[in-house]
């Protein structure tokens, strides 16, 4: 405490003077955001943008007290545009942060060029198992989880409700193979069938035809974005809405319902968040958010503001000095915000240790459609890959 | 087969001296502003303008590859980012399983495309038209699934790799100024080669193919033979393209090979002009750079790109090669 | 697998093949007759979808929605025809294919600037909503037998068409002699006009009947575009009858083989590794199928004896 103590006193006489020399300290706080902006998928995009940008306006346009520009680029969901993007980002506009990005792939593809340059990343969504285990690194946090452990707390929860038969769908890329594995690192039923499907798959009506053939106790999805959203409207139609638990990750949420709506009620998700969360300000946090931008907000949105609470307590640690980044690193580990999800800290990984809950889509009073808290499942949980993280703090 | 009568049955572009000195200049001039980008401070910060600059030259690479099939064959390929693809994951895999050596990585990559190419070849070129468009596409699609699933090397999400590969054991692959010249040298390379096909007696029998198929088989030629040769060609060379585009992202995913990064290449090339000296090559450049300066501008770029594409091909025939000789009243043959 | 499973994997099949053959249809005559490829075909068909939701947002109502989307589908297919495929028709393949690619940009990021980019829907008409049950006890969506049938119906009016009246006589030997054709002194232009607004009008038909069941958003047509050349490749270009049968095998192939291809490999491999490989074969099928086909009949099923 003393050292950090003295750091910091440090730091405040190295401003003083650099503020005496000269007009450089002037120079804002740059944060440059890598999202998806186009395409389907951009609706996940925009919340993160929204949320980030809420944040900023509440603390009046700057990060622990220093004038911040937020500059926000689009990585249209290809690999190489979001690297060229990146390099933008880090060698032209020389930001402080990147905070990106909402897909994993698009992180893998960002990911090297930005930690080689000492910029810190941190992800306010992506979070593959990638970075969470042997390569994890110093430049990298996340905010958000690590995508395995929404699929962990799914497979124990069937496990707790005793279902003996369990149908698995996901899309047959990395994420929905993981998906898959961890649903099953916590349930020991049995599985009437794993079914994987093209990505950005369109008709599931053979995938619904086997679901209703089979009759299991439960059905276990991965499904975003709008394939989620065909899905649930083909999987109602079809009428399996009341014959099966439908236990799913990130394929009912507040991006997805504003289109799924009715079909969706009473489908289970889960996350570490929801609208309805009985958090220190959470509730102004929605109430402001639907004022601003006249939609519900999601775990993307709540995860991008508390990325901006986070990085606000930390150059407000280091005095806006953020030349020292080892000073800087540790003034984001401490995670001396306030998270609107309540418990918060980070895992020596850097992933976030957070309570995880099922969630429950519900009709609001107003007509509009949300997920709400249905039950805790997980207690400051950390990840299943952190012990392989060779990072010590 | 004479070959006055080779050359009077097709080539269009044959020209007087004078006018390959000319479409050579403007070739020299493109390299040496290319050359200099690494001291014009203006452009931006070298950490961001030369892998930019480096991108642009190897998608240019890839299209000039394309263009010795597409232009001087009249055979338009929609699946020639399997190659690029192949050659970038053949690169990234060696990387990552240990051997880095670029030389050891190109024959690889050039067995690995050529064997590609004459399997692919031997079924696609039995087609001609709009069918060769589409079957070139299936085995387009074909090796982006296989890519996707390729879980043991990041399947749909990509490869990162954390070493580069090396030239004579020296890091100047994974160098920004470094890789930027060697991928100018192979650029240039890779033009004079297809420069010299294209005018060599070879060269000249694809472009009569092109014209008129039965004509060139009356004259004793096989024609099946001399196209696969040039998709043989055009495929290695685009696997090259494939090996710069890993070194210089250090990473690779499926999404290099899908249908939408053929349709590009394939852009680049009639946007500059098909079959003309230096089409594919300014096709390239300006593809990339309208791309990037216009998403600079505003998120909703396609707004603008999509219908600037429309009007350069409505008041351009013949891309961007033609329109330059046209606005420079025919002082600049490209 | 049993019986009645395959069944209702028929029934996909065919009613994925449908949706096909309503986007080939236009697209076959298109490139069959004027000898043009419009890659913003695919686009119409999201177009479709989306005056579907704005009207019915309008009118709530789902058949009024669909009549309105129909008019204007054709309305923008016209436009479109005059503003810039008009001064394609005599150029190169690959200038239409480099314009056309415009428009696809252009078209899909307006939608996303109009309606935003997320998924939007419109709920199945009350009429046909509900399943019947089939034999074994499975149930289907009458939703989804009724595009089966209204698109047999479309296939059916088109045969007549094509067969037995004076412009289906133009339209054929359009497809099979366009040059002919003009100079007998037929109003070409007219002729293209008539077949391009037709076919712009069945694929915003066809994403107006997909609305219901798929999501809305940008981009959807891209994907269907790409099959539906795989269709009207593998039926012959210009050829609808070709184009028909084509999309009822391309969709039945996808389908079933989507639906058992991991369950076959699973036959002769480990569980894993057929979940590993399965769906990339899958996905593949269609492509082989069309290599296959292209490799033993160079010009497609049914060809109409235009080489392209």
């Amino acid at each position: 405490m003393k050292s950090y103590l003295s750091g910091v006193t440090l730091s405040a006489v190295l401003a003083v003077t650099a503020g005496l020399a000269g007009p450089a300290a002037a120079e804002p706080v740059k944060v440059g955001m890598i999202v998806t902006l186009s395409g389907p998928p951009a609706a996940l995009g925009k919340q993160s943008r929204d949320g980030f940008q809420l944040a900023l306006d509440k603390l009046g346009g700057k990060l622990g007290g220093q004038e911040t520009q937020f500059i926000v680029e689009d990585d249209e969901l290809k690999p190489d545009v979001a690297i060229a993007k990146a390099n933008s980002l880090v060698e032209r506009e020389q930001v402080d942060f990147v905070v990106g990005t909402i897909f994993s792939n698009m992180l893998q593809a960002i990911f090297k060029p930005v930690v080689t340059s000492e910029t810190f990343l941190i992800s306010p969504n992506a979070g593959p198992s990638t970075f969470a285990g042997k390569a994890c690194n110093p430049f990298f946090f996340s905010t958000s989880y690590q995508n395995n452990q929404n699929f962990e707390l799914l497979g124990k929860y069937a496990e707790e409700q005793g279902f003996k038969n369990v149908f698995m769908m996901a899309p047959n890329y990395q994420a929905g193979k993981d998906s898959i594995t961890g649903f099953k690192a916590n349930y020991s039923g049995g599985i009437a069938d794993e079914i994987y499907t093209p990505l950005g798959h369109n008709d599931f009506s053979a995938e619904i035809a086997k679901m209703s053939a089979a009759n299991p106790d439960a059905l276990f999805t991965f499904m975003p974005g709008g394939m989620g959203v065909r899905f649930v409207k083909q999987f109602r139609a079809a009428g399996l809405g009341d014959k099966m638990a439908f236990l799913s990750a990130f394929t009912v949420d507040e991006t997805t319902l504003p289109a799924q709506q009715d079909d969706a009620i009473g489908f289970f998700g889960a996350g570490n968040w929801a609208p309805n969360l009985d958090t220190p300000g959470n509730a102004e946090f929605v109430a402001a958010f639907e004022a601003k931008y006249g939609y519900v907000p999601g775990t993307y949105a709540m995860q991008a503001y508390d990325t901006a609470m986070l990085l606000d307590s930390a150059i407000a640690k280091v005095d806006g000095d953020l030349s020292d980044k080892d000073a800087v690193r540790d003034a984001i580990r401490v995670a001396d915000f306030t998270s609107l999800r309540g418990d918060f800290k980070f895992n020596k990984n850097h992933y976030p240790i957070q309570d995880f809950y099922l969630l429950k889509v519900a009709k609001r009073a107003d007509g509009k459609f949300q997920t709400e808290i249905e039950q805790k499942v997980f207690d400051d949980q950390g990840d299943s890959f952190a012990s392989e993280c060779g990072m010590t703090w | 087969m004479s070959e006055a009568a080779l050359s009077g049955a097709a080539d269009r572009s044959v020209a007087a001296t004078e006018t390959i000195l000319h479409g050579y200049l403007v070739s020299a001039s493109i390299f040496l502003t290319l050359a200099a980008v690494p001291f014009m401070g203006f452009l931006g910060p070298e950490g961001f303008i030369l892998p930019l600059v480096t991108r642009m030259m190897i998608l240019a690479l890839a299209a000039i590859a394309l263009d010795l099939i597409l232009g001087h064959g009249g055979l338009v390929s929609f699946g020639h980012a399997a190659f690029v693809g192949l050659g970038a994951y053949a690169a990234a895999i060696m990387v990552t399983e240990g051997v880095t050596e670029v030389w050891a990585i190109l024959a690889v990559v050039l067995l690995v495309t050529a064997m590609f190419a004459l399997v692919t070849g031997y079924v696609c070129l039995r087609t001609s038209g709009v069918y060769f468009i589409m079957i070139t596409l299936a085995f387009g699609q074909m090796v982006f699934f296989a890519a996707s699933s390729l879980s043991a090397y990041g399947g749909d999400d990509g490869l990162t790799l954390w070493d580069n590969a090396s030239l004579f054991g020296t890091g100047w692959l994974a160098d920004d100024r470094g890789l930027f010249y060697v991928t100018l040298a192979v650029l240039v390379a890779c033009f004079l080669l297809v420069q010299s096909i294209v005018a060599s007696r070879f060269g000249r029998v694809l472009r009569a193919a092109r014209e008129n198929e039965r004509r060139t088989a009356s004259l004793g030629v096989d024609v099946f033979r001399v196209r696969l040769a040039a998709y043989l060609i055009s495929g290695m060379l685009a696997g090259v393209a494939g090996i710069l585009l890993t070194c210089q992202a250090e990473f690779v995913s499926p999404a290099a090979m899908a249908w939408q990064r053929s349709g590009e290449l394939i852009f680049m090339v009639v946007l500059g002009g098909m079959a003309t000296r230096n089409g594919a090559l300014i096709g390239a450049i300006a593809f990339v750079a309208l791309e990037h300066i216009l998403s600079d501008l505003t998120h909703d770029w396609k707004l603008i790109f999509g219908p600037l594409l429309i009007v350069i091909v409505v008041y351009s025939r013949g891309g961007l090669a033609a329109l330059l000789r046209r606005i420079t009243g025919g002082a600049v043959r490209v | 697998m049993s019986a009645t499973l395959v069944l209702v994997q028929i029934l996909n099949g065919l009613q994925l093949g449908i949706l096909l053959f309503l986007i080939a249809a236009g697209l076959t005559l298109v490139f069959g007759v004027m000898g043009f490829i419009n890659l913003a075909h695919g686009v119409q068909y999201m177009v479709g979808a989306y005056f579907a939701v704005a009207f019915y947002g309008l009118t709530g109502n789902f058949l009024a929605a669909m009549l309105l989307a129909l008019a204007s589908a054709l309305a923008l297919g016209l436009a479109l025809e005059f503003l810039v495929f008009r001064h394609l028709y005599d150029r190169d393949h690959l200038d239409q294919v480099l314009a056309t690619f415009g428009v696809i940009l252009f078209l899909n990021q307006a939608t996303t600037v109009i309606w935003g980019p997320a998924p939007l829907i419109i709920p199945q008409p009350e009429f046909l909503s509900g399943s019947i049950p089939l034999v074994g006890g499975l149930l289907y969506p009458v939703y989804r037998l009724t595009i089966i049938a209204a698109g047999l119906a479309v296939a059916a009016l088109l045969w007549f068409i094509v067969t037995r009246t004076r412009l289906g006589m133009l339209v054929r030997a359009g497809a099979s002699n366009p040059d002919m054709v003009s100079a007998l002194g037929v109003d070409v232009r007219r002729l293209f006009m008539i077949v391009f607004g037709f076919g712009a009008m069945l694929a915003g038909f066809a994403g107006v009947l997909a609305a219901p069941i798929f999501s809305v958003e940008p981009g959807m047509g891209d994907n269907m575009l790409i099959v539906a050349f795989v269709v009207i490749i593998v039926g012959g270009i210009g050829s609808i009858r070709g184009s028909f049968i084509a999309a009822l095998l391309i969709g039945l192939v996808d389908t079933l083989g989507r639906s058992m291809m991991t369950d076959i490999l699973k036959l002769f491999m480990e569980p894993s590794a057929a979940n590993q490989i399965g769906p990339a074969i899958a996905s593949m099928l269609i492509y082989v199928l069309m290599a296959a086909i292209l490799f033993f009949r160079p010009t497609g099923l049914f060809s109409v004896g235009r080489a392209a």
